[in-house]
């Protein structure tokens, strides 16, 4: 198999007299180092002159417009944020007043009721004097008469029973038994 | 292919040298699996060190590759 | 089996495996002798490769739109993954060679990426090409680090951290291993290339038998997104162990 294949691989070996692995065929080095030297200096001028250059400023810009957008939405978040502060305040502002105002109205209605208490008290009070002086002299009226009555019933009595007794005695033991 | 003794030594050598192409599959198996277990323990750091395995690869691969060529510089150069 | 196959088949019957022919480099206008300046196929794929790299890069960004077109954010992940590794990589002063880096990046995707369209010719295939590439970025970083630190960048070789004893041995180990990074740079890209591509032909080899044809073409299938992981994944490599050696000259200390 070996001298087949060195038949085979030899149709191009055979000028150049060597063996069967092309690679190995030193006559050819020097075309393919030629070759391979032309070749890079020629991508690499390529690339270094026009590609990367041009890759690099499209980078490049492609970050500064990524950066700016950025930036320019963190500023539109701000914004956004500062007009939620200042609706926050004003929302807490107007909480604050309405509950002044819920707290005056109270309190001067308080102050109204107490008022109102207050006289409603004192009428009371009124009436409820007069009615106990009416009461005590309408009381005094009737030990009044029971006192005279007491008397005058007692006389009778000691007259009955044919006792005199000056006047004055009798209407002091009355009152004497009256009081106590 | 009868009585070249040069011949049969040969085809032995290259056929020994495929040994060295084991070697080097044990090598490359020992940096995945190895790369692979530490991975998983943490895969955050995983990333970070694809590059270091390729290079242990390519340095493990490099040798199995030399008995590669061992192999062909007997069978088509000597 | 397949040698059994290849070896009872006749001579230019269909199981014949010539799964190394898709790397040889033929002159295209005629002739056999390739000089250093003959139009190969080499050429046109890499002509190829340098009008892919200008339809993305240049008519893709023409619009310098804004809201990127389709081509155009294609373009800008490139540059923006390319120039995110640089930076993490080798820190704010790389980012000095990140065209130069990028060149690189570009041209290995490409051309791995182009290698899998069928009958095309692989460029990073090839050993001397991907030498190239490697002793590039090999002298560029070496120079690099003795013109800004002098002869403080040999100070990468001495482990200062390590114990006085072991650190003549580290320093041999960390020198010998300095002057394989080329060596290995180049050989890992050429030979993921190769061993995919070649696999794939010995695949389609074994489609001309009628009875594992199908298998055969599942398998092409299965080996051609594995390739085109493969070709993105090694661009990848390439350049981000670029980055490392970058900032092995731009910050030696250990």
């Amino acid at each position: 198999m070996a001298t087949e294949t060195h038949e085979a691989a030899g149709h191009a070996a055979e000028a150049a007299g060597s063996a069967g692995m092309p690679q190995l065929d030193f006559s050819t080095w020097g075309n393919q180092i030629f070759w391979l030297i032309v070749t890079l200096v020629v991508i690499y001028l390529i690339l270094s002159k026009v590609a990367l250059p041009r890759v690099g400023a499209v980078l490049a810009d492609r970050a500064g417009t990524i950066a700016n957008n950025i930036a320019a939405a963190e500023e539109l978040k701000q914004q956004a944020r500062d007009a939620e502060a200042a609706y926050e305040k004003a929302l807490a502002n107007a909480r604050a007043e309405a509950a002044a105002i819920v707290e005056a109205t109270r309190a001067e209605a308080a102050e109204k009721l107490k008022a109102a208490t207050a006289r409603a008290d004192e009428q009371i009070a009124a009436k409820a004097a007069e009615g106990e002086a009416a009461i005590a002299e309408i009381r005094a009226g009737a030990m009044e008469a029971a006192e005279t009555v007491a008397r005058d019933t007692a006389a009778e009595i000691v007259t009955a029973l044919g006792f005199s007794a000056p006047e004055g005695e009798i209407a002091g033991a009355v009152s004497a038994r009256l009081k106590g | 292919m009868e009585g070249d003794i040069a011949e049969l030594g040969k085809y032995i050598g290259v056929g020994l040298t495929a040994i060295g192409m084991g070697g080097a599959a044990m090598g490359v198996g020992t940096v995945a699996g190895n790369f692979l277990s530490g991975a998983l323990r943490n895969p955050s750091a995983a990333a970070s060190q694809t590059a270091t395995l390729f290079i242990g690869m390519a340095f493990a691969e490099a040798l199995g590759i030399f008995s590669f060529l061992v192999a062909l510089l007997l069978m088509f150069a000597v | 089996m397949a040698t059994e196959a290849a070896h009872g088949a006749e001579e230019g019957s269909s199981l014949v495996f010539h799964p190394m022919d898709q790397f040889i480099v033929k002159p295209l206008f005629g002739g056999t002798e390739v000089h250093w300046y003959t139009i190969t196929n080499v050429t046109l794929w890499m002509a190829i490769t340098v009008l892919a790299i200008i339809a993305l890069m240049v008519l893709g960004t023409s619009g310098k739109k804004q809201v990127p077109s389709r081509g155009q954010s294609m373009a800008e992940m490139a540059y923006g993954f390319v120039y995110k590794m640089v930076e993490d990589v080798t820190g704010k002063d790389g980012l000095r060679y990140f065209p130069y880096i990028f060149t690189l990046f570009m041209f290995i995707v490409f051309a791995n990426v182009l290698g899998l369209v069928p009958m095309s010719f692989t460029t990073t295939s090839h050993f001397a090409v991907t030498i190239v590439l490697a002793l590039a970025v090999f002298l560029t970083v070496t120079i690099l680090g003795f013109v800004l630190h002098g002869a403080q960048f040999l100070g990468l070789f001495w482990v200062s951290s390590a114990p006085l004893a072991v650190r003549p041995l580290l320093a041999m180990i960390e020198v010998i291993s300095y002057f394989v990074r080329p060596v290995s740079h180049s050989i890992r890209l050429a030979g993921n290339m190769m061993a995919g591509h070649a696999v794939i032909k010995v695949f389609a080899g074994f489609a001309a038998i009628a009875a594992v044809s199908p298998v055969s073409i599942l398998a092409i299938v299965g080996m051609y997104g594995l390739e085109i992981l493969v070709a993105f994944i090694q661009a990848y490599v390439f350049t981000i162990l670029t980055c490392v050696y970058l900032k092995d000259a731009l910050h030696p200390a250990h």
